[in-house]
């Protein structure tokens, strides 16, 4: 099959380095005050050797200052604005992302090992939120299948449950985050293993900032945004479906699937529309936000009714 | 006394008009110099429906607030606060009309119907409606000041209906439409206590 990309446009073509860095520093000043620390702050690391992906789409990609600006991340607040200025407090370096649970090599990967364990691919996915609306992210990353052989899952690995950090000297609490915390997500082990699910270290050429899941974070594009967990410390391999954040906190409207679906509406509102940001005019909602050429067969003779 | 004599001035009419247009031109300001965010139309429909909700329970606080503090002349405020509680109930209404769903009428029958929290609000807001039109004195005089107040309690049903819209609407942090919630029952409670002592007065002047 062969994948047309449009012409490449990076971000940095469009604005300038300097002018779209002073900007964010400008703008997060002011708000964040003492709690920046200056120095990661003003822009990512530029990640080097990374190489071009077929899964990537042609959709026009979303302003980097929108995806660092418009955030979901309860632990830094729930006004999308906040995690920009809140998540500096984030503490990523040093960082450890432990592997364990049914596994022969149970690991613990610095973020040295996990930048090195494959070639940095970017992958340019859209990606729709619950709540209507949808970006185009070129994210950074590497197959999530490529941990997960590397730790060996034994036959008892039916699941894979994820974990963010949880720092409460700098995160809101559960109340004020309105969900019970450390944020987990889980994937089936068929899901997990699909190329298209990647652990993702950056985006837009650099390293991800904090308020985008920094330092390492699960990018699954056929499934609602909240799947995608942040800043990930622990993977455990599992026996039985892991409990999962939002399913936890409102199991009615949020499933464990949680796949992108135009014709399951959520209870308050429709799914088959969304906005992408940057356009006027909605747009409708893909199948398996537009992967089900690739994701489709997963779910073959399930009920995605029941299976929301 | 110099508070009341500003109260009853005409110039600070005027001031009150403008502070309550405030809202609005910062709005206009905001979405001609690109303040309005990643999602702007999320911006628009959010803070018209903020002050939606903060107009009507300023409007709801004029009464308790005359009695409170014995300057009945505030009375010369709660039309047009009520008003602007419509006009901005109207902006929010028509963000997600046009905005939002643009036009798809299809969509918007289903959302009305299928939507509690948009049932609700819908609801809240049409009831709005026949405040506005019967908020010249004209139409006082021809429903009778019983009747026009009578009918005038809808307020209290369409802020309830405001702060329920609201509270359906958010994922997990509810904090906000507690506070509201909160300030609404303040604000209807005052009447009713005021009312119970009322007619306890009555009450108690017609036995002796």
């Amino acid at each position: 099959m062969l994948i047309q990309r449009g012409p490449e446009i990076r971000f940095s073509e469009i604005t300038p380095k300097d002018v779209y860095l002073s900007r964010r520093g400008f703008l997060a000043l002011p708000l964040a005050g003492a709690a920046l620390t200056a120095g990661n702050a003003f822009g990512e690391t530029k990640l080097e050797g990374i190489t071009k992906s077929p899964f990537s789409t042609t959709d026009k990609v979303t302003p980097y200052n929108d995806v660092s600006h418009y955030n979901n991340y309860y632990e830094f607040g729930t006004g999308k604005d906040q995690p920009a200025v809140l998540a500096q407090k984030l503490k990523t370096s040093p960082w450890s992302l432990k592997v364990e649970g049914a596994v022969n090599k149970p690991q613990v990967f610095d973020m040295d090992a996990l930048m090195k364990m494959a070639p940095l691919e970017e992958r340019i996915y859209r990606h729709r939120c619950v709540e209507a609306w949808s970006i185009v992210v070129p994210w950074i990353g590497f197959p999530l299948n490529v941990l997960l052989k590397k730790v060996e899952p034994t036959e008892k690995a039916r699941f894979v449950a994820f974990q963010t950090l949880l720092d409460r000297s700098v995160m809101l609490s559960e109340s004020a985050a309105g969900i019970p915390l450390p944020y987990v997500e889980g994937l089936r082990m068929d899901e997990a293993m699909h190329p298209l699910a990647i652990l993702c270290v950056g985006m837009y050429g650099e390293a991800l900032p904090k308020q985008d899941g920094a330092p390492v974070r699960l990018v699954v594009p056929w499934k609602y945004g909240f799947k995608s967990i942040k800043s990930i410390v622990k993977i455990k391999f599992v026996e039985k479906q892991p409990p999962t954040t939002w399913n936890i906190s409102n199991p009615r409207e949020y499933g464990f699937y949680s796949n992108v679906n135009p014709e399951v509406d959520h209870p308050r509102w429709s799914q088959s529309s969304e906005r992408r940001l940057g356009e006027f005019l909605r747009r409708k909602t893909l199948m398996f936000n537009g992967y089900g050429d690739q994701v489709a067969g997963l779910y073959a003779g399930m009920d995605l009714r029941k299976n929301y | 006394m110099a508070g009341r004599r500003v109260l009853s001035s005409g110039w600070i009419k005027i001031l009150v008009f403008a502070l309550c247009l405030v809202p609005a031109l910062l709005l206009v300001w905001r979405s001609l110099t690109g303040g309005l965010g990643a999602n702007p139309i999320e911006f628009i429909t959010h803070a018209t429906g903020d002050w939606t909700l903060r107009f009507l329970c300023i409007t709801l606080g004029v009464t308790p607030l005359r009695k409170l503090l014995r300057l009945p002349d505030l009375i010369r405020f709660r039309r047009v606060l009520g008003l602007f509680g419509f006009f901005y109930g109207c902006l929010h209404f028509l963000t997600w009309l046009v905005l939002d769903k643009f036009f798809d009428w299809n969509e918007i029958v289903k959302d009305v119907v299928k939507r509690p929290f948009i049932t609700v609000g819908f609801t809240g807001f049409i009831l709005l409606i026949p405040l506005a039109v019967t908020s010249t004195a004209g139409w006082i005089r021809r429903l009778g000041g019983k009747r026009w107040q009578i009918l005038h309690r809808l307020i209290y049903v369409s802020a309830c209906a405001g702060v329920l819209h609201y509270y359906w609407l958010v994922k997990s942090d509810v904090r906000k439409p507690l506070m509201y919630a909160a300030i609404v029952a303040i604000l209807l409670a005052f009447r009713m206590f005021a009312s119970l002592m009322k007619s306890r007065r009555t009450a108690v002047r017609a036995n002796s």
